[in-house]
């Protein structure tokens, strides 16, 4: 695997000079996964959103490489498509056999655990060789912060407000990553931009394997979760030590956490900072936090057994 | 003229034969009835081994037409079909794959929209896409949605075009009678469609652009619209002259209509799809009675031949239009206000009025069909024309 020196020589594919907001988790999941493409040329695939709008405003363009936008939900079948043709126009002969063309989709959290799963279940189960990213941002963010159900228990969002009558999201969220494994893919991996060597490295697996590939990555948005913008490499680095988002890989079925958490802090330290959470330190929401820990107690717990197992 | 094989065959058969002769390089499959043995016997092609066509089977008509756009815009030659409820779920899709001005080209087997639930012919689902930018031919008979496949790839594919187009023909009638048709062969096909040379291809790894980019924002919106406009406007000339190329090599006549027994026609009906056969029928029948009856069948509806079917119509004394589709609380069905509209300008008033007939496949009887001429008859002597559409043979 490339080591940093390296991976700075390496040309960045999203240039810089778009409108993502300063601080986006999204830009720096993008450029961290297409490091992990090496020199191969790369087709993108983005789902409408903020990565989207932000960066290709017409007539302008950040994307040093193909690119193409379709709708919200059918990214994965969109870059499944380009794939597809990819292989037809080489079994016509109209593209060298030999040609090496990788391609990638990227969607947020509401285009890919809710409107878009669909689409990326299909794309991942006809076997494409694609590799589908979700920037995972807990809501949908382009809109203005609605929750989606990467949204965590308890969090404020626009459409899961706070009040007399009720804390945030009442639900928890669905946990994408398993969802994805079970589809028996090569490869699957949950990956945080604060852990930028396990990152790029399972991005350079995800393009390595034949197949279809699909990361989740941790992108905070700093909007969206009330914290200061330079912030967000902290915030998501106390996703993974709190245990609340955990790092591991799923490769040819075998279950492998990638980066260990020693003396796993409780949740609350990856809460506390957060506007978003900001009503679950009112007194008399303790047993709220106490659920959430004992949640996220409940999701580590079940994932080491998996780890154990394989 | 070269060789033709004439055979017996569904309209779903013959049209998955022009697919093949067309050589997509990547064709999205997704059944539905009445369009499911288009992709099935795609599916067979496949099998043996007689195509190139990288062929996905997706689970949704929406990503059907979603993996069709990222397709064309890779620089492949794509093709899909559909029906009713998909091509109602491909909806989104279907404006992106205009805007996108990517020539995809789609058989629509026409069906009833849902509730009730109806898998039977009309022309709900296709009048519901008639403003989603893509060119529609309609076919008479399984020869029409056989000529019509391998015209559309030309027609969508010409650099002053570059629009998706779709080929319909109606559901069950059309898709599943045995007809007879006439196929060219492999080589003849090969030599009209010729090879789709993409502009902006996403697989240009060399040239990167970027597709699908926002506009907003005060953004250039409006103009990528107008541009859309114009190209659609362009196509008339390319439809009536790959028409033209196309009746040479075939010996069948192309037009944007096609018209029977209008030189003398004292009254006329203009229909759209498989019940011009019986029209045609009941107005020769007529014609022996005295009533001077044309008929007026489009074979284009976007873009809608307006000049064609106003001179086509002009003389006569009144027309009559079948609608297979609603447009609730429209003056009429989606064909009768264009055939309105286009008769605007005439210098005589001719009257004009609607029939809404056979939703959801229900019957269309001859007898319904002289109704129609009787009343026509009627008027042209001096009767009153009825206020309102008709609805022809409901309970």
């Amino acid at each position: 695997m490339a080591n940093l020196k390296e991976l700075t020589h390496r040309e960045d594919r999203l240039e810089g000079g778009h409108r993502l907001c300063a601080g986006c988790g999204a830009s720096v999941a993008v450029r961290q996964v297409l490091l992990g493409a090496g020199v191969e040329p790369v087709v993108v695939g983005c789902a409408t959103g903020c990565l989207e709008v932000s960066t290709t405003i017409y007539p302008y363009s950040s994307w040093k490489t193909p690119f193409i936008h379709n709708a919200f939900e059918n990214s994965a079948a969109t870059i499944s498509g380009v794939e597809a043709a990819f292989k037809g126009l080489k079994a016509a002969g109209k593209i060298p056999a030999d040609k090496k063309i990788k391609f990638v989709a990227f969607g947020g959290d509401g285009g890919t655990y809710d409107i878009g799963l669909q689409s990326l279940s299909g794309a991942m189960e006809r076997g494409h060789d694609m590799v589908y990213v979700c920037y995972d941002n807990g809501a949908y963010m382009n809109t203005g912060i609605q929750r989606s159900s990467a949204t965590p228990k308890g969090a404020w969002a626009t459409t899961s407000q706070v009040g007399a009558a009720q804390q945030g999201k009442q639900q928890r969220r669905k946990d994408l990553t398993q969802i994805m494994a079970a589809h028996n893919i090569p490869y699957v991996a949950q990956a945080s931009i604060s852990h930028w060597k396990d990152l790029t490295t399972k991005a350079e697996k995800a393009f390595a394997v034949e197949g279809p590939a699909f990361l989740n990555v941790f992108a905070p948005c700093p909007r969206g979760w009330r914290i200061p913008f330079d912030t967000t490499v902290e915030i998501a680095k106390s996703a993974v030590q709190t245990g609340y988002w955990p790092l591991y890989e799923v490769e040819d079925g075998v279950w492998r956490q990638t980066v260990k958490v020693m003396n796993r802090k409780p949740v609350v330290e990856f809460l506390k900072p957060q506007g978003r959470f900001k009503h679950l330190f009112a007194s008399g929401n303790e047993a709220l936090l106490e659920e959430i820990q004992a949640d996220v107690d409940l999701q580590w717990d079940r994932l080491q057994a998996r780890f154990s197992c394989s | 003229m070269p060789t033709q094989k004439t055979i017996a065959a569904t309209g779903n058969t013959v049209v998955a034969e022009a697919m093949r002769q067309c050589a997509p390089d990547m064709m999205a499959a997704y059944p539905i009835t009445p369009q499911t043995t288009i992709v099935e016997e795609f599916a067979g092609f496949v099998a043996k081994g007689r195509v190139h066509t990288e062929y996905i089977t997706v689970e949704s008509e929406h990503s059907a037409m979603s993996a069709c756009v990222g397709a064309s815009a890779a620089g492949a030659r794509v093709m899909t079909a559909t029906s009713s409820q998909g091509l109602a779920l491909m909806w989104e899709e279907l404006h992106i794959a205009s805007g996108m001005r990517l020539p995809i080209v789609m058989a629509n087997a026409n069906r009833a929209l849902s509730a009730p639930i109806n898998i039977h012919c009309d022309h709900s689902d296709i009048m519901g896409a008639r403003d989603t930018g893509w060119i529609t031919l309609f076919a008479e008979t399984a020869q029409e949605a056989y000529d019509n496949t391998i015209m559309a790839i030309r027609i969508a594919e010409h650099p002053d075009v570059l629009l998706p187009t779709m080929s319909c023909l109606d559901g069950f009638i059309t898709t599943h009678s045995i007809d007879r048709v006439c196929i060219m062969d492999d080589e003849t096909v090969t030599g009209f469609v010729g090879q789709y040379t993409p502009k902006n291809a996403l697989l240009d790894i060399e040239n990167p652009v970027t597709h699908g980019a926002f506009a907003g924002l005060g953004g250039p919106f409006f103009e990528f619209k107008k541009s859309q406009r114009e190209a659609i406007e362009r196509s008339r000339a390319v439809i009536k002259d790959v028409g033209a190329e196309f009746s040479e090599l075939s010996g069948r006549p192309f037009g944007m209509v096609e018209t029977w027994g209008m030189e003398d026609a004292d009254v006329a009906i203009v229909v759209i799809g498989s019940t011009a056969g019986n029209v045609r029928h009941v107005a020769r029948q007529m014609r022996e009675s005295g009533i001077k009856a044309g008929v007026v069948k489009i074979r284009c509806f976007r873009p809608f031949p307006y000049a064609e079917l106003a001179a086509a119509l002009s003389g006569v004394k009144a027309v009559a239009v079948m609608d297979r589709a609603e447009s609730f609380g429209a003056e009429g069905g989606p064909l009768f206000l264009e055939v309105r509209s286009a008769l605007y300008d005439a210098t005589e008033r001719i009257p004009v009025i609607d029939y809404i007939y056979g939703l959801g496949g229900s019957d269309v009887r001859l007898e319904l069909i002289e109704t129609v001429l009787n009343d026509l008859s009627e008027i042209a002597a001096g009767a009153q024309a009825p206020t309102g559409l008709v609805y022809l043979g409901s309970r």
